[in-house]
């Protein structure tokens, strides 16, 4: 079963990374674009049939490593159709 | 066994005129590889043929130029070409080894990975030997700076080499970076290492002993890069954006595990032969190692740890995939080398084992696919050598001619313009991006001197390091300017006090196929062999890359030097900063200067022309002397070679090098000053500080070694000023040296 | 005192620490693998600097569940000297054994200069001996050195003194010119609340030795160890 973990900055946090691409952006004439977050994508792949185990296994990934939650929130999505 | 005809692998396409094509083989080396096996190669014999003959891997067409340099002598320990670095001895049981190569074609497609690459390349061609990397450098070319794709390029060059060099954990301690016309569609990036190894723990690329096994070591195999050897040596094309399948991802990291558990293997016996896998990855290390050994090897391709699924023979024999390397070594033993690898989680698998036939032979699914004599592979054995046709170009005439130009009147706006010019700005913040202090050894940091100076550890030795070439010389007058570019180069390394040891050399040109474009390379490599026998700095080394061009035209011949010195006490070595006020400044050196190509005439009339000054390499020779030896009898206390902006660009330069304390100076002339005086560019010459208690006994040096020497003024006080006739303050110099490269690029000043 | 100096894979300052405490300072010191556990016989553990296993996901990230990193914990934990320089602080914050994060440079990219850091505590065992208010030119090498903690909690750093280096200008001024990577209150070190764990981004190790530019970096170790001395008194 393939999971994303969707990784953004927290809200309010100086993102440069989304600042930056917002001016590239709006440079190139896409003004209505207000904001702009840069995050990562991590794709598991889980060996589990059941989703919404799956869903917890990711959650507890997350907590324990695959964020930090000082600075990152995160989303966990099961995905169909992705999986190589 | 050897009745055993290899055959063709699964859907392996048949051998027709248009694939030989697309492997970039002549009609003429294809029949040649018929004649050498007696029958028609199969698809994966045709692959490794055409990368092992390629320009990138045979020197095809350059090695007959390449052979009169001078190539062995002084501390040289092994000759050029026979090692995968040149290796120079330095005492105490200590050799240096050091090697520059391009990584231009990669670097135009995907240039973050691919100047990343570059450098994990150069790294492991070093380490390889059995030295450990202690400093890096890059030598960079682009178009205008004001150009979109320019600013991209040079933007992700510069974080590729950081992402690579920094994490890995080697200092980038210099290079140099130019932008000009003519590198707009084909940037060159070359990258430098140097490394350090004892004499007893030098490692070789050879194989021997029948029975050996053969181990692969390192990141597994995936499709990265194949035909990446044939890619560098074609024309960049519109095409070419599009192959971006070509270039390949690479992992400092892995690289950094691979280098220790590398370096553990120096000196044990259970080592027969070590070679990295860089262009042509499997194919090159193993034909090599057996060309080199003279001896044969089999390789079980079910064997070789690969990433994808489905990889043909083909594919895992061309592949460029980074961080790898083939070992072969003493039956018996192989566990030990098991075990180092493993305890830094990489693989290391047995994938083969040498042979006593002088064949490279290969397997796959219990099908023999390959079966070629690896001396018919080689450079120096059956790979095909030509001598190119020559014709001199019609530019080198008229551009020798000369043209009008506008002298500078207002001296003092004249030296701010040039200090904000692109090639002359401060490269601050490019290496401000480099970690050029890890390991604690780097003594002149990049800016404050000619020359990087990185102390050698566990000893009181320094090794002063640059890279070097003006091109617009070059152009003007390709042999002159190529021993320039040798003159320049080794002279930065004597502006830090040590004596230049040996240069390794990165000599990026066009098509070698256009008669002009062979003239430029063969009269360029004339003047550097002239220059190195004069200058006794043997070629330890190196790397060409031709093809440079795009739809435009070829690129400036560019003969980048790489020069390494020594120097017996670190704490002598100087750089280009005065540190006390009050001290003698002295111009010494030639007295041959003109506008030709000089920063000056560029920033008028666009494109080099004139004639270049005379060079005189004896007078360099002595000039380099006085430097060696009045920095370590301790008289002159800063140097700086003159340049890009002549002499009052190199003055100014020195005022801001210490960028806590500048200190400016006072001058003084004798004689009247001419405009061609103060921004008029040349060979051979230099500027020092020396102290005031020094002046007698440094004049005299200067006459024993007959160098020309002039006192041209003090040091001291808020700026550089002559006079009544120009002044610029510090402020002034710092405002427009610091940011006129960032503002050039249009980059806001951190 | 007797030191050890933490090498992960990826670690590429270890020999920098060990050279600097071995040669310059002449401590004992050895190295300790990433997958040992072995401390026995150390006073001061130093965190080099580094990318400890590549750093691809977040620095430090999965060094904090190495063997050794469990121990230093342990270690830390019952009073034994921390220090970790860049990509030791990082580690030290993803650990927990410090508070806050540090994040990537706000300019995007890898700076690498010298830079002058204010001594803002000069009662810690890291920095005693030093001047109140003392100015080190000390330099820096990240990519991710932008320090960030939450207010409550960047508040409480304030509050008890616990932010030991600032980023300033030569003569000691904090203002957003001097502070090179947009790190919170020109952060560029801090402690933990016993006093025994210290993360900074500069590198003192690389400001030890005349030889290669500077000795600023001196009085850090000089403090540590002879408060070691002090207290085995």
């Amino acid at each position: 079963m393939t999971i994303y973990v969707e990784i953004l900055p927290k809200e309010g946090i100086l993102d440069p990374k989304g600042r930056t691409v917002k001016n590239a952006l709006h440079q190139l004439d896409f003004p209505m674009v207000s904001n702009v977050l840069v995050g990562k994508l991590i794709q598991l792949e889980i060996e589990s049939e059941n989703v919404d185990e799956a869903v917890r296994l990711a959650e507890q990934m997350a907590d324990k490593l695959l964020h930090n939650s000082n600075v990152e929130q995160y989303r966990v999505v099961p995905v169909e159709g992705v999986s190589k | 066994m050897s009745v055993l005809k290899p055959v063709s692998y699964t859907n392996d396409p048949e051998i027709t005129s248009e694939i030989i094509e697309l492997h970039g083989l002549s009609e003429e080396e294809y029949n040649e590889i018929v004649s050498l096996l007696g029958r028609t190669p199969t698809f994966t014999e045709l692959g490794i043929y055409s990368v092992m003959w390629s320009e990138h891997a045979s020197y095809k067409n350059s090695i007959l130029q390449l052979k009169t340099l001078p190539r062995s002598g002084g501390r040289l320990l092994v000759s050029a070409g026979e090692e995968n670095a040149g290796l120079v001895d330095i005492g105490d049981g200590l050799a240096v080894a050091f090697k520059i190569e391009s990584h231009n074609h990669p670097s135009a497609v995907e240039p973050f990975q691919g100047a990343a690459t570059g450098v994990g390349g150069i790294l492991r061609d070093v380490f390889t030997m059995g030295a450990r990397p202690i400093a890096a450098l890059n030598s960079l070319r682009f178009g205008p700076p004001e150009n979109s794709r320019v600013r991209f390029l040079l933007d992700e060059v510069v974080r590729g080499i950081a992402h690579y060099g920094n994490c890995f954990g080697v200092p980038t301690v210099g290079g140099e970076i130019y932008f000009e016309e003519s590198y707009q569609g084909n940037p060159l990036v070359n990258a430098m290492a140097v490394g350090l190894v004892e004499h007893d723990k030098v490692m070789h690329a050879a194989a021997s002993g029948e029975g050996n096994p053969v181990i692969y070591v390192g990141a597994r195999t995936g499709r990265d890069g194949i035909h990446g050897a044939t890619f560098a040596s074609e024309e960049l094309s519109e095409e070419s954006e599009q192959r971006k399948s070509n270039v390949q991802v690479g992992d400092p990291f892995t690289e950094k595990l691979l280098l220790e558990a590398t370096l553990e293997l120096a000196g044990k016996e259970a080592l027969v032969g070590i070679q990295d896998m860089g262009a042509a990855g499997l194919t090159c290390s193993s034909c090599e190692m057996a060309a080199a050994g003279e001896v044969g090897m089999i390789l079980n391709l079910d064997k070789v740890p690969v990433r994808e699924t489905g990889m043909t023979p083909y594919e895992i024999m061309l592949s460029e995939s980074q961080e790898r390397m083939l070992l072969v070594a003493k039956r018996g033993h192989e566990d030990e080398i098991f075990e180092i690898f493993n305890r830094w989680d990489l693989e290391a698998v047995e994938v083969g084992v040498v042979t006593g036939d002088g064949r490279l032979k290969l397997q796959k699914d219990g099908k023999l696919l390959c079966d070629i004599p690896a001396h018919s592979l080689a450079l120096g054995g059956g790979a095909p050598v030509y001598k190119r046709e020559t014709v001199e170009p019609e530019y080198i005439v008229t551009s020798n001619a000369p043209t009008p130009l506008n002298e500078p009147t207002d001296f003092t706006a004249a030296t701010l313009q040039l200090l904000a010019r692109p090639n002359i700005a401060s490269r601050r913040h490019v290496f401000r991006q480099y970690d050029h202090m890890v390991r604690t050894n780097t003594r002149v940091l990049p800016g404050e001197g000619d020359a990087a100076v990185v102390r050698v550890p566990g000893t009181k030795k320094g090794l002063g390091i640059a890279t070097d070439c003006n091109a617009r010389f070059v152009y003007l007058n390709p042999r002159q300017g190529a021993a320039m570019a040798v003159a320049e180069a080794t002279r930065n390394v004597a502006c830090s006090g040590a004596t230049p040891i040996g240069i390794t050399n990165c000599l990026n040109f066009g098509n070698p196929y256009k008669p002009e474009v062979y003239w430029t390379f063969t009269e360029a490599i004339a003047g550097m062999g002239e220059a190195c026998r004069v200058l006794e700095t043997p070629v330890t080394g190196g790397n060409v890359s031709f093809y440079n061009e795009s739809p435009t035209g070829a690129v400036y011949p560019s003969p980048v030097i790489g020069a390494v010195g020594l120097i017996e006490d670190v704490e002598k070595s100087v750089g280009m900063a005065f540190k006390k006020e009050g001290q003698a400044i002295f111009l010494i050196g030639s007295d041959q200067v003109s506008w030709a190509a000089s920063e000056w005439q560029i920033m008028n009339n666009g494109k080099p022309s004139g004639r270049l000054p005379e060079l005189d390499l004896n007078l360099e020779k002595r000039l380099q002397q006085l430097l060696i030896q009045g920095i370590n009898k301790e008289m002159i206390q800063c140097a700086h070679d003159l340049a890009e902006g002549g002499l009052v660009v190199a003055l100014c330069e020195m005022a801001i090098a210490d960028r806590d304390n500048p200190m400016g100076a006072l001058l003084e002339f004798e004689e009247e000053i001419s405009p061609l005086h103060l921004f008029g560019e040349g060979p051979s010459r230099a500027v020092v500080a020396v102290d005031v208690n020094s002046i007698d006994e440094f004049e005299l040096l200067a006459e024993k070694l007959d160098v020309p020497c002039k006192w041209i003024g003090t040091t001291g006080g808020k700026g550089i000023g002559f006079r009544q006739i120009f002044s610029v303050s510090i402020e002034d110099i710092r405002a427009n040296h610091e940011n006129g490269l960032a503002a050039a690029l249009g980059i806001e000043t951190a | 005192m007797r030191w050890g100096v933490v090498v992960f894979p990826g670690s590429n300052c270890d020999y920098d620490a060990f050279d600097t405490l071995g040669r310059i300072f002449e401590q004992e010191v050895r190295y300790i693998w990433h997958k040992d556990r072995d401390l026995k016989n150390i006073d001061g553990i130093i965190l080099p600097g580094g990318f400890s296993y590549g750093d691809y996901l977040r620095s430090g990230a999965i060094a904090r569940f190495s063997p050794v990193i469990e121990e230093v914990i342990r270690f830390a934990n019952k009073g034994g000297i921390v220090i970790g320089i860049c990509n030791g602080f990082q580690v030290l914050t993803e650990a927990g054994l410090l508070p806050g994060t540090l994040r990537e440079n706000v300019n995007l990219r890898f700076i690498c200069e010298d830079l002058y850091l204010r001594v803002e505590n000069n009662s810690t065992r890291f920095t005693h001996l030093c001047d109140e208010g003392q100015v080190l030119k000390i330099p820096v090498a990240h990519n991710e050195g932008n320090y960030f903690a939450p207010p409550n909690v960047l508040k409480e750093l304030e509050d008890h003194n616990r932010v030991v280096f600032r980023y300033s200008d030569r003569q000691g001024k904090v203002d957003e010119i001097s502070n090179p990577n947009g790190s919170l209150n020109n952060i560029a070190g801090i402690c933990n609340k016993a006093g025994n764990v210290l993360g900074m981004m500069p590198h003192p190790e690389r400001r030890c030795d005349p030889v290669i530019g500077g000795i600023d970096g001196q009085v850090i170790f000089k403090s540590v160890i002879t408060a070691a001395m002090e207290m085995a008194k």
